[in-house]
């Protein structure tokens, strides 16, 4: 059985419309997914759904063979998958960065000293050791979601969901967040689940879903999924930015073949053209 | 408004930033109770004021916090000081008037000078406190303090975590409040002109806004707090260990002589008198 | 109107030497009336203070430069701010958040009771229906229903219908598509543009996301640490790639893709939109194919 297991999920908020209409998927430990989707598609109800803060109507979410529609486990699911919001101002608990990253094995009941390791782990595996006696009101937007990740890492998740995380980061922000993303998945294994409206970061994962309307349309790889431009379109989303300039340059007879998902990629391609 | 550092805490690693915050807290409390022992009579509460002083003074020499620090936390209260003083030199009937026929009395000034004096004393213990001893802190402490208030069912570690959740959220809602502000003065709000009434009816266009933005911040605290596992004081487990140390020793033995001498200034001019 | 700062500075905390933060210094500029002007900076990089003196919502403090908007003189203390902003409209990050009366209409029409207080209730209506008409809502949907019944990209429309229903003159934008998916954000940056020389004369937008820049604006200004280190069009501004240096920021894709190529011998002169960039690039590479 994969790690994580989404089986025809369901779910409603006022049970007269579904926010999601029967979901399926699953993941393995250290893949890296995207999901992407206009607003209102039924992404962040997903993200709810795995790690148990929401239970589905109908079918099942089961992480490491435990099933969130068991109550009495659903600490066992969050333990094991750690979600970072949208709004980093509103995830930080304590006044103080360390204070913070303690508060969630504080609440596992995990013994003192090991507490004291996991900080200095989860602090450096985002970069940020050096602000642990700082006051999180004081750090940037990108910063405070670093310590938002790192309280998150401390409860030594299995899977790391990521709603929206950068929506509301500067590029350097979201620079930021990306690669200490990227570095979890390679070096620790780390199984992320990024839920997003940019689709260069979704570019970045190695499998992408696509939600329209509570049920996933498209599933594949970056390439796959921007070769389907039209298709995107139809979903309310949009091809990356360089892709996007590509098929300008192929309807003007420029033959660039493939999708481009970088603009270095687009610029190598570009320069072979011209030589 | 980012620049309000809320409980005015002064970051140093001092003497008095090292001590344990339940005891800064219970040394407060018998700092203030000392300065409420001196008697109101000008023979006592000289010396015994001036000891306070002291007490004052050196520990803000041990705490580093800057002496101007400590004046402008004495100038924020300074329009209270000087109502108080007036109160007492101009309603004050006792004693003999200062001159013929005028109207404040010998025992009006001393009362002015003794009340003034006290307020400043109280105030400049209680901003050592703030000044050395972080809000999460004093929370902390708050709550290791009234645990005996656990067995007449009083939720105690709900109370203290409340108590540093909305420490937390004040710079973040201040921050919103100065934007909200922001954007319906563009839109032509006026807070400034009218009267009480009209200047209160101003202040909806912006509560509206704040009260929604708290729920939906209240909302996403829940869902965050839910996600890192919060069920509770139950099984819980606490990272930073409240420790009393050599430095609480001789704090609260400094505070003991000072308030014996207080007590002992008392009864000895007490005798003498 | 036309913009214009002189020598602009502006520090925070000012009566506390020790707490003294600069967050402007020596900013000099002109917006000219009709222009798409991009304000280009990284957080903390003084953008919004200086914004936030283009209507008033910040005072010029004492000897630290002036600031005229048309015939108004911010620095004069006698300046009218009231109606120096039913002529500036701003729109803040996340418009949605200043929503609060019961209807859309009446938020809607808040600002034109506190500018207007004249209008009859006739006037009002007309210019109520108007704005909300202009930012995309279906007035007879919307209008008696609550704002915060709406959708997301609804309540936003329905905010900056709060801020155009004065006819501004001048409309300030910071990060308006923020938060949007991306089929909202671009028609959102529609609705500005459909915006631009109907209903306000000058556009000035606040904006991280550099394709948005060189894609629309006429002009920009880049801030760093409180100063201008550049103004110009697109292309004078991203010619430079030093310019974004430390600033943390991009150069848009075509800037990018036009400096890689020149490093190649490729000379592509486009005004940086996508439009104007692949034209360019297909005729030189039509050429290339024909030798």
């Amino acid at each position: 059985m994969a790690l994580l297991q989404v089986e025809n999920a369901r779910f409603s908020y006022d049970k007269k419309t579904e926010a999601l209409k029967g979901v399926s998927f699953s993941a393995e430990k250290g893949d890296y997914l995207a999901i992407i989707g206009h607003n209102g598609s039924g992404k962040s109800t997903l993200a709810r759904l795995i790690n148990g803060l929401l239970t589905p109507s109908g079918g099942t979410v089961t992480v490491d063979g435990i099933s969130s529609v068991d109550k009495e486990k659903c600490f066992q699911l969050r333990k094991r998958v750690g979600v970072v919001f949208q709004n980093p101002d509103n995830g930080i608990i304590a006044s103080i960065v360390e204070d913070d990253v303690a508060f969630g094995p504080e609440n596992l009941g995990v013994p003192r000293e090991e507490i004291g390791e996991r900080i200095d782990f989860a602090l450096k595996a985002v970069g940020m050791e050096e602000y642990r006696k700082s006051s999180p009101a004081r750090l940037s937007g990108g910063q405070k979601q670093r310590v938002a990740i790192a309280g998150v890492l401390a409860l030594k998740p299995e899977i790391l969901v990521l709603d929206e995380s950068t929506a509301m980061l500067d590029p350097k922000g979201r620079k930021e967040i990306l690669s200490v993303v990227k570095k979890l998945n390679e070096e620790q294994g780390v199984t992320v689940i990024a839920i997003t409206h940019y689709m260069e970061e979704a570019a970045e994962a190695r499998d992408i879903i696509v939600m329209s309307d509570g049920e996933i349309v498209m599933r594949g790889s970056p390439e796959e999924i921007f070769l389907k431009g039209a298709e995107l379109k139809k979903y309310g989303l949009e091809l990356p930015y360089p892709a996007y300039v590509a098929e300008k340059l192929k309807e003007k007879g420029v033959p660039i073949d493939g999708v481009v998902l970088t603009r270095e990629a687009l610029a190598e391609k570009l320069e072979k053209l011209c030589e | 408004m980012k620049d309000v550092s809320f409980g005015q805490y002064y970051p140093a690693r001092s003497f008095v930033h090292k001590m344990d915050a339940r005891v800064k807290i219970l040394l407060a409390i018998a700092y203030i109770v000392a300065v409420f022992l001196v008697k109101s009579e000008p023979e006592f509460y000289f010396l015994g004021f001036a000891a306070c002083f002291l007490f004052v003074v050196i520990a803000t020499v041990c705490s580093r916090v800057p002496f101007f620090k400590m004046l402008k936390s004495v100038k924020a209260i300074i329009f209270f000081v000087v109502f108080s003083a007036v109160l007492q030199l101009f309603f004050n009937k006792k004693g003999t008037p200062l001159w013929e026929g005028g109207f404040i009395t010998d025992a009006g000034l001393y009362n002015a000078a003794f009340i003034t004096a006290r307020i400043i004393l109280i105030v400049l213990g209680a901003s050592l406190l703030t000044f050395t001893t972080s809000p999460v802190e004093i929370a902390d402490g708050l709550e290791s303090l009234l645990t005996p208030l656990k067995f007449i069912k009083f939720p105690v570690h709900e109370f203290a975590l409340v108590m540093s959740i909305a420490l937390r959220f004040i710079p973040t809602l201040l921050d919103e409040t100065d934007r909200i502000i922001k954007a319906q003065k563009s839109r032509g709000a006026d807070f400034e002109t009218g009267n009480v009434f009209k200047r209160v009816k101003a202040l909806i266009p912006v509560l509206i806004p704040l009260l929604i933005s708290s729920f939906r911040r209240a909302d996403e605290l829940a869902d965050a707090m839910d996600a890192r596992c919060y069920s509770g004081s139950k099984n819980r487990t606490r990272y930073k260990k409240m420790k009393i140390g050599w430095r609480d020793l001789i704090g609260t033995l400094v505070l003991a002589a000072l308030i014996t001498g207080v007590v002992l200034l008392n009864g000895v001019l007490g005798v003498a008198v | 109107m036309r913009i214009t700062t002189e020598n602009l500075s502006y520090s925070y905390g000012e009566n506390d030497k020790t707490l003294r933060v600069k967050a402007l210094s020596g900013v000099s500029v002109t917006v000219n009336e009709g222009e798409f002007f991009g304000i280009i900076g990284q957080t903390g990089s003084g953008k919004s203070t200086f914004v936030f003196h283009l209507n008033g919502l910040i005072r010029v403090q004492k000897g630290c430069g002036a600031v005229y908007v048309g015939d108004y003189d911010l620095t004069d203390k006698k300046c009218d701010f009231k109606s120096l902003r039913a002529k500036v409209g701003m729109v803040f990050q996340y418009p949605e958040y200043q929503l609060f009366a019961e209807t859309v209409r009446d938020d809607v029409a808040f600002g034109l009771k506190n500018f207007f207080p004249g209008l009859s209730d006739k006037e009002r209506a007309e210019k109520v229906r108007r704005a909300i008409e202009t930012v995309g809502l279906d007035y007879a949907k919307v209008a008696e229903k609550s704002p915060f019944e709406l959708s997301g990209g609804q309540k936003r429309r329905a905010a900056i219908a709060g801020v155009i229903v004065t006819e501004p003159e001048i409309l300030v934008l910071d990060e308006p598509a923020a938060g949007l998916d991306p089929v909202g954000k671009r028609e959102f940056m529609n609705l500005v543009h459909a915006l631009h020389g109907k209903f306000v004369k000058t556009v000035v937008i606040v904006s991280h996301d550099m394709n948005l820049v060189s894609e629309n604006c006429t002009r920009a200004a880049v801030f760093s640490h409180g100063e201008i280190i550049k103004t110009g069009t697109p292309k004078e501004i991203f010619a430079d790639e030093r310019t974004l240096e430390n600033t943390g920021l991009d150069l848009p894709v075509t800037a990018f893709l036009e400096k890689r190529l020149k490093e190649k011998g490729v000379y592509i002169d486009s005004d940086l939109t996508i439009k104007d960039f692949t034209d360019k690039f297909a005729e030189k590479f039509a050429g290339v194919k024909k030798q």
